[in-house]
C-alpha cells in the first residue's frame, strides 16, 4: 500500500497530465457533437502542456532570473533554478494549439451553415439523404 | 548571398512570396501566377544546387542566428533532406502550374487566399526536411497541417466535414508526437536531433526510450495515414479543392514517411529500433495488411479521385514495410519509393485535375471514351498508370523490384505477398480504367458544347506539366542507378 501511494503522490504530476489525457481523448473519440470533440482536443493539448511545464520545476526552486554580477562571479547553484526552457517550449504549444483552435471553430462554422447542426449523427442523416 | 546558406533562402523564397501573394494578389490577381511560378521556380533552382553541393561536399549545417546547437535551431541538409528538397520544390512547382488554373475555375474571387496558405504549406515541407532539432519539427509538422486543414476545408460539400475530421485526427498525430519529445526532453534534456542521438546509447533506460519512440512513431503513422489510422485521408484528399489534393497527395504523406526514416535513422539509430524483431515483425505485418487492404478498398470505388486515394493509404504501407525490413535493400526501396511514389501519385492526380477541368467529374462512368476527347492527357494518365502497377521501364518498377528483394532478404514472405498481389490488383484497377477510356463507348450528356468524339483537351497549364511529369516517371526510372549509388546509399547508416 505505501508503495501504491509512494507512486502516485511522487508522480502526482504525471498522474494528472494521463488522467486530464484520457478525459481528453475519450471526448474525442468518444462524443457525438463536434464542438465536444474540439474541447476534448483542448483539454488533451492541455495535458501535454502540463507535462511539459511540470517538469522544468525543481523542488525549493526559484524563478530563473539571475543576479547579472553572481552570474558573472561564478557563484550561481543551478539545482536552485527552475528550468525555464520546457515553459518556452509550452509558449510555441500553446500558439500552435491556439492556431488549430482557430482554424477548427472556423470549419465548424461552415459546417454549421451547411448542415444546421453540428451533431455528427444528424448530419450523417443528412448526408445519407 | 553565399553559397553557403542557399538552402535558407529555398526555406524562405515561398515564404516571402506567401505574403506578397496575399497582398498583391487582393487587388489585382494578375500577379498571382508570375509571384507563386517565380518564388518556386528560385526554390527549386536552389534546391538543385544545394543537392549538387551536397553530393560533392557532403553534408551542410546552419545554426539559425547563430545561436550554437544544441541550443540552437540547427538546420542540416545531409543527402536525404537535399533530395527531399528537390522533390518537394519540383512537385509543387510543376502542381502550382494545375493549381492556377484549376482553382480559378473552382474558387473564383478567392485564389489570394487559395496561394497564401498553398504557399505556407510549401515552406513548412521545406522546413520539415531541413530541421534539425526535434520540437521545431513539431512546429513545422503543425504548420503543414493548419494550412492543409484550412485548404481542404475550401472545398464544396463535405469538405469542412472531412477538413473537421482530419483536424480531430491531425492534433492526436501531433500531441503524441510532441508527447514523444517531451519524455526524450525528460530523459536527455536537449531537443537537438544530433544530441538526441549522441545521448540516447548512453542512456540506461530502455523502457523509457522506446516509450518515446512509440509515442513518436504512432504520431506520425496518424499524420502519414498508415492502415488502420488512414480514416481521414480519404474523404480529406476527396473533397479538397482539385488544387489542393495536387499538392497535398503526392507530398504530405511522402514527407511523413521521411521524418519516420529520420527518426530511426538519425536520432535513434536502426541499431536500437530494430532490436526488437518482435516489434520490427508485427509492424512489417501491419504494413502488409495495410497494403492488401487499401488495394481491396480501392477496388471498390467507383471514382477515380477517391480510388486513388486508397492507393496512397497502401502505398505507405509499401514504405513502412520497406522501412521495418531492417535490410539495406528494403530501406533503399523504400526511401527510392518515397521519390518515386510521389511522382507517380502528382501524375495521376495532375491527370484527374485535368478531367475535372474539363467536365466535372472523376466517376468511372463519365470516363468512358474519354481518351478521343483528352488523348493527350490520358496518354500520360496510362503511364502514371504503368507506373503505379510497376511496368519497367517507369520508376515504380525499380522500387518495388528493391522493395520484393528486401522482403525476400529478409524473409517476410507475407510482405512480398502482399506487394505481388497489390501489383496485380493495381493491374486490375487501372487497366479496367483504361479500357473504359480507349474502348468505351462515349459518354453521352457529359458534354453538350462539344460533340462527343471531338478533340478537347485541358488547357496547356494543365497539360504541360502532366506531360512533364510522366516524361520525369521514365527520366527518374532510367537513372535509378546512379540516383541509388550517389544518394540513397549514403543516406543509409554503415552496415546496411
Amino acid at each position: 500500500m505505501d508503495v501504491f501511494l509512494e507512486e502516485i503522490v511522487g508522480k502526482y504530476n504525471y498522474w494528472a497530465y494521463v488522467i486530464l489525457m484520457m478525459i481528453g481523448f475519450y471526448a474525442m473519440i468518444g462524443k457525438r457533437n463536434l464542438v465536444k470533440k474540439l474541447l476534448g482536443m483542448n483539454i488533451f493539448q492541455t495535458a501535454i502542456i502540463l507535462l511539459f511545464v511540470s517538469t522544468g520545476v525543481k523542488k525549493g526552486g526559484h524563478i530563473p532570473i539571475v543576479d547579472k554580477y553572481a552570474a558573472l562571479a561564478g557563484n550561481l547553484d543551478i539545482s536552485q533554478i527552475n528550468n525555464p526552457l520546457p515553459h518556452v517550449l509550452m509558449l510555441t504549444a500553446i500558439v500552435v494549439g491556439v492556431s488549430v483552435t482557430g482554424v477548427a471553430l472556423a470549419v465548424l462554422l461552415r459546417i454549421y451553415r451547411e448542415y444546421g447542426t453540428l451533431e455528427e449523427d444528424e448530419i450523417l442523416e443528412k448526408l445519407r439523404r | 548571398m553565399t553559397f553557403v546558406n542557399l538552402h535558407i533562402y529555398v526555406l524562405l523564397m515561398p515564404l516571402l512570396a506567401a505574403l506578397a501573394v496575399n497582398v498583391a494578389g487582393r487587388f489585382d490577381r494578375r500577379w498571382i501566377a508570375p509571384l507563386v511560378l517565380g518564388a518556386l521556380g528560385f526554390s527549386l533552382s536552389g534546391a538543385l544546387l544545394v543537392l549538387a553541393r551536397v553530393v560533392q561536399h557532403g553534408a551542410l549545417r546552419y545554426t539559425v542566428g547563430n545561436w550554437q546547437p544544441p541550443y540552437g535551431i540547427e538546420l542540416v541538409v545531409d543527402h536525404f533532406s537535399a533530395l527531399m528538397l528537390v522533390l518537394i520544390t519540383l512537385v509543387a512547382l510543376l502542381a502550382s502550374f494545375a493549381a492556377l488554373k484549376s482553382v480559378e475555375q473552382e474558387l473564383p474571387g478567392r485564389e489570394y487566399l487559395f496561394f497564401t496558405l498553398y504557399l505556407i504549406l510549401i515552406t513548412g515541407l521545406c522546413g520539415l526536411v531541413l530541421t534539425g532539432d526535434a520540437f521545431n519539427l513539431y512546429v513545422l509538422l503543425e504548420i503543414t497541417s493548419i494550412t492543409s486543414y484550412g485548404l481542404i476545408a475550401m472545398g464544396k460539400g463535405r469538405a469542412p466535414l472531412a477538413s473537421f475530421n482530419y483536424i480531430i485526427m491531425g492534433t492526436i498525430g501531433a500531441c503524441f508526437y510532441l508527447l514523444g519529445v517531451g519524455y526524450l526532453y525528460i530523459l536527455t534534456g536537449t531537443l537537438n536531433m544530433a544530441d538526441i542521438a549522441r545521448l540516447l546509447p548512453a542512456l540506461d533506460a530502455p523502457f523509457a526510450t522506446a516509450t518515446a519512440l512509440a509515442f513518436m512513431l504512432v504520431g506520425l503513422w496518424v499524420k502519414m495515414a498508415f492502415f488502420p489510422l488512414h480514416g481521414w485521408l480519404p474523404n480529406a484528399y476527396c473533397h479538397a479543392p482539385t488544387g489542393a489534393a495536387v499538392l497535398a497527395a503526392p507530398l504530405m504523406t511522402k514527407v511523413t514517411v521521411y521524418l519516420m526514416v529520420r527518426i530511426i535513422l538519425s536520432m535513434y539509430g536502426p541499431a536500437f529500433v530494430f532490436d526488437a524483431s518482435a516489434v520490427q515483425d508485427g509492424i512489417v505485418w501491419v504494413a502488409a495488411i495495410a497494403i492488401l487492404c487499401g488495394s481491396v478498398m480501392a477496388f471498390g470505388q467507383k471514382d477515380l479521385r477517391r480510388m486513388l486515394t486508397y492507393i496512397i493509404v497502401a502505398e505507405v504501407g509499401y514504405m513502412v514495410g520497406g522501412i521495418f525490413l531492417g535490410t539495406g535493400t528494403g530501406m533503399t526501396g523504400a526511401i527510392l519509393h518515397i521519390v518515386n511514389d510521389a511522382l507517380m501519385t502528382l501524375c495521376l492526380f495532375l491527370a484527374v485535375a485535368a478531367i475535372i477541368y474539363r467536365q466535372g467529374s472523376v466517376s468511372l462512368v463519365s470516363l468512358q471514351g474519354i481518351y478521343y476527347r483528352m488523348p493527350v492527357t490520358m496518354a500520360a494518365f496510362t503511364l502514371g498508370a504503368f507506373a503505379m502497377i510497376g511496368i519497367p521501364p517507369t520508376c515504380g518498377f525499380f522500387s518495388k523490384w528493391y522493395l520484393l528483394l528486401g522482403g525476400i532478404e529478409a524473409g517476410h514472405w507475407e510482405y512480398v505477398i502482399a506487394l505481388l498481389t497489390s501489383s496485380l490488383i493495381n493491374a486490375v484497377l487501372f487497366f479496367r480504367i483504361i479500357e473504359l477510356a480507349y474502348f468505351g463507348a462515349l459518354a453521352d450528356g457529359a458534354h453538350h458544347d462539344h460533340a462527343p468524339g471531338e478533340r478537347h483537351e485541358a488547357p496547356w497549364w494543365l497539360v504541360k506539366p502532366l506531360v512533364i511529369t510522366a516524361m520525369l516517371l521514365i527520366v527518374v526510372g532510367l537513372s535509378t542507378g546512379p540516383l541509388v549509388n550517389n544518394v540513397i546509399r549514403l543516406v543509409l547508416p554503415a552496415g546496411f
